[in-house]
């Protein structure tokens, strides 16, 4: 048993997995990235249309044992995976290696199903909420390998340092031409950016764009080119776009999310890096987008506009932008239709690769110029650690998503929570899986008070700002006693030694492990 | 004091309990519990069914409790009122008074 950085105790390895505990090491940045790309020769044009998903799996040579990959772009309204998965089953291929950008919960398509039948025996992605979550915490799914789950960032790393080598990558695109150029921008249903997807069309060995929509070539705009794609499908429905959303764009009543909404504005507006240019990302829970408006107010009242907005992006951004407060919005990702659509009708609305937005081993990344960032949590500890993937109840409730690239990119950033939610503390001594490093959390922001992390590199800085704007924080210990005198000391959730999921940070390091739990 | 009938209160709302309550002559003190929280909160809510069930010198009575995460007061005050529908006698406010 080794203990990180941060106080987690992690084994040397878990099946075949070696953990390389957080802190430890610097990563080696000056090698040659990987690629599973294959060249391959089309000089007399021609179509790539092929008749089902079946017969491009025949072409594609998938076969037991390999690695295929998805985006999340449609979050909850896809379509795509439900259908190729359900062609790999009735090929009877099995063993595969399942390393989509997200998991999200699906209708047409439950993730455990294929596991329990052994389709799937490995699991990467930034998340594994539902009930194969559920199941792998509570013993009743057991997989020999444990799932690696990384935050955004970390993916784009993990297949150029050839951790995560791609066979077949399936694009879900809302429009595309026989040839393979394709969008998530026009045609039926469309979702916006397909930024995840990027890395995959560069990286897989195989590449099948998979649409609803076919149009003439050239496809225009085309944010998948033709030069990677294998293959192209055609099917009745790729996606909902109506269901792109994380949660409904519509502005929250509740008063708690408000007044923590209308916080976060007042410390990003007392902040020195609050001027003429500077940059945020709000993100889309309920919180974050009340935060929008609430930083949009105080950006008309003091005249300043922001030179970007960045990673996921709702209608209220949109809203800045054509009110001229916003010069560029950068979407990893669409959280609505309206944002979906606005890349294609606003020039400084754009698609951005997922490693442009946060793989910080590259030679520049979005973060990297990041002032401000809002981000959400399950739980926060009292080192300010964060937690975004388990529940109290011992259930896995959330993903990684960006927050661990979004914390340590940004300048100050801001950890927005309730610190009860029923009866759970979120505000307490010790996280239950830690996500996040406490280290790269500047401040956390709650109906109750906002502490800031006095090991934070712009500590001083922030305190200072808050001290000039007549803002008064907190300690973290006076929120965690607050929430535990809410809802009663908690009983420790006991867990086995059997792990089932390892947690990596930015650079491939593992942060913490989730074990069984004993209910 | 005896529970005579079955009572239920409560609602199934989040932060509240849905609250049944029945007679258990003879038999003792039997708690089902029912609880998203139930790994970090399960003992603390038996502890409260417990506590004001001797509150009310009831010896034998079967509970169960829906939880939807409601805190420690919310529980007691449900099983109070559980515990004087069941027995059939309004709620003694004065005690209250005599306590603080």
């Amino acid at each position: 048993m080794m203990v990180n950085s941060l106080g987690r105790e992690l084994p040397e390895k878990v099946g075949s997995y070696i953990v390389r505990p957080y802190g430890s090491e610097a990563v080696e940045t000056a090698v040659t990235v990987r690629t599973n790309r294959t060249a391959g020769t089309r000089s007399n044009g021609g179509s790539k249309l092929l008749g089902s998903i079946v017969a491009a799996l025949e072409a594609c040579g998938l076969q037991s044992g390999m690695t295929i990959s998805f985006h999340h772009s449609f979050r909850e309204g896809d379509l795509v995976v439900g259908q190729v998965m359900a062609a790999i089953r009735e090929l009877g291929i099995h063993d595969l290696r399942f390393a989509p950008s997200a998991v999200v919960n699906l209708s047409n398509f439950s993730l455990a199903e294929y596991v329990r039948d052994g389709t799937i025996t490995r699991i990467e992605a930034s998340g594994i909420r539902g009930e194969l979550g559920d199941s792998l915490i509570d013993g009743s799914i057991r997989m020999e390998e444990p799932a690696i789950l990384r935050p955004h960032g970390a993916r784009p790393r993990a297949i150029e340092m050839g951790e995560l080598a791609i066979d077949v990558a399936f694009i879900a695109v809302s429009a595309s031409d026989e040839y393979g150029n394709s969008t998530g921008q026009i045609g039926t249903n469309i979702c916006g950016s397909l930024g995840y997807s990027f890395i995959d069309a560069r990286s897989a060995r195989k590449v099948v764009a998979i649409t609803d929509t076919l149009v003439d070539y050239p496809c225009c705009p085309a944010s998948i080119s033709q030069q990677y794609v294998d293959y192209v499908v055609k099917v009745d429905k790729v996606g909902d776009s109506g269901k792109i959303g994380a949660g409904a764009a519509r502005l929250t009543k509740n008063p708690r999310d408000l007044t923590i909404a209308q916080r976060v504005a007042e410390i990003i507006a007392a902040s020195r890096r609050f001027q003429e240019g500077f940059s945020f990302q709000t993100g889309a829970g309920a919180i974050s987008i009340a935060c929008t408006k609430f930083l949009s107010e105080q950006m008309e009242r003091r005249g300043v506009t922001a030179s970007f907005a960045l990673g996921g992006i709702t209608s209220g951004i949109i809203d800045m932008y054509d009110a001229g407060q916003v010069r560029v919005v950068e979407c990893s990702q669409s959280f609505d239709a309206r944002a979906a659509g606005a890349i294609y009708s606003r020039p400084g609305v754009r698609e951005i690769d997922n490693a442009d937005y946060a793989n910080a081993y590259s030679k520049g990344n979005f973060l990297d110029h990041l002032n401000f960032g809002v981000l959400g949590a399950l739980e926060v500890d009292t080192d300010f650690n964060v937690n975004l993937l388990t529940g109290s109840s011992g259930r896995m409730m959330g993903g990684l998503g960006g927050g661990p690239d979004v914390a340590e990119g940004a300048d100050i950033s801001i950890v927005t929570l309730p610190i009860v939610r029923g009866r759970t503390p979120s505000v307490v001594r010790r996280v239950f899986t830690c996500c996040t490093p406490g280290e790269t959390v500047a401040c956390v922001v709650t109906q109750a008070g906002i502490a800031l992390n006095p090991h934070h590199r712009h500590y001083g800085e922030l305190r200072e700002d808050l001290e000039r704007a007549g803002i008064k924080p907190v300690t973290i210990q006076e929120l965690q006693q607050l929430a535990e005198e809410i809802t009663g000391v908690p009983e420790p959730i006991r867990t086995t030694d059997r792990v089932v999921a390892v947690v990596e940070y930015r650079d491939g390091s593992v942060v913490d492990v989730i074990r069984e739990t004993v209910f | 004091m005896e529970i005579k009938e079955t009572s239920m209160v409560g609602t199934l709302e989040l932060g509240d309990v849905e609250i049944t309550l029945w007679p258990n002559p003879g038999k003792g003190i039997e708690i089902e519990l029912e609880s998203d929280v139930k790994l970090q909160f399960g003992g603390a809510i038996e502890r409260a069914v417990r506590e004001e069930l001797a509150r009310f010198s009831i010896e034998n009575a079967c509970v169960r409790l829906v939880d939807k995460g409601a805190l420690d007061c919310v529980i007691r005050a449900r099983m109070a009122c559980a515990i004087c529908r069941g027995v059939g006698v309004p709620y003694d406010w004065a005690k209250e008074d005599g306590e603080k």
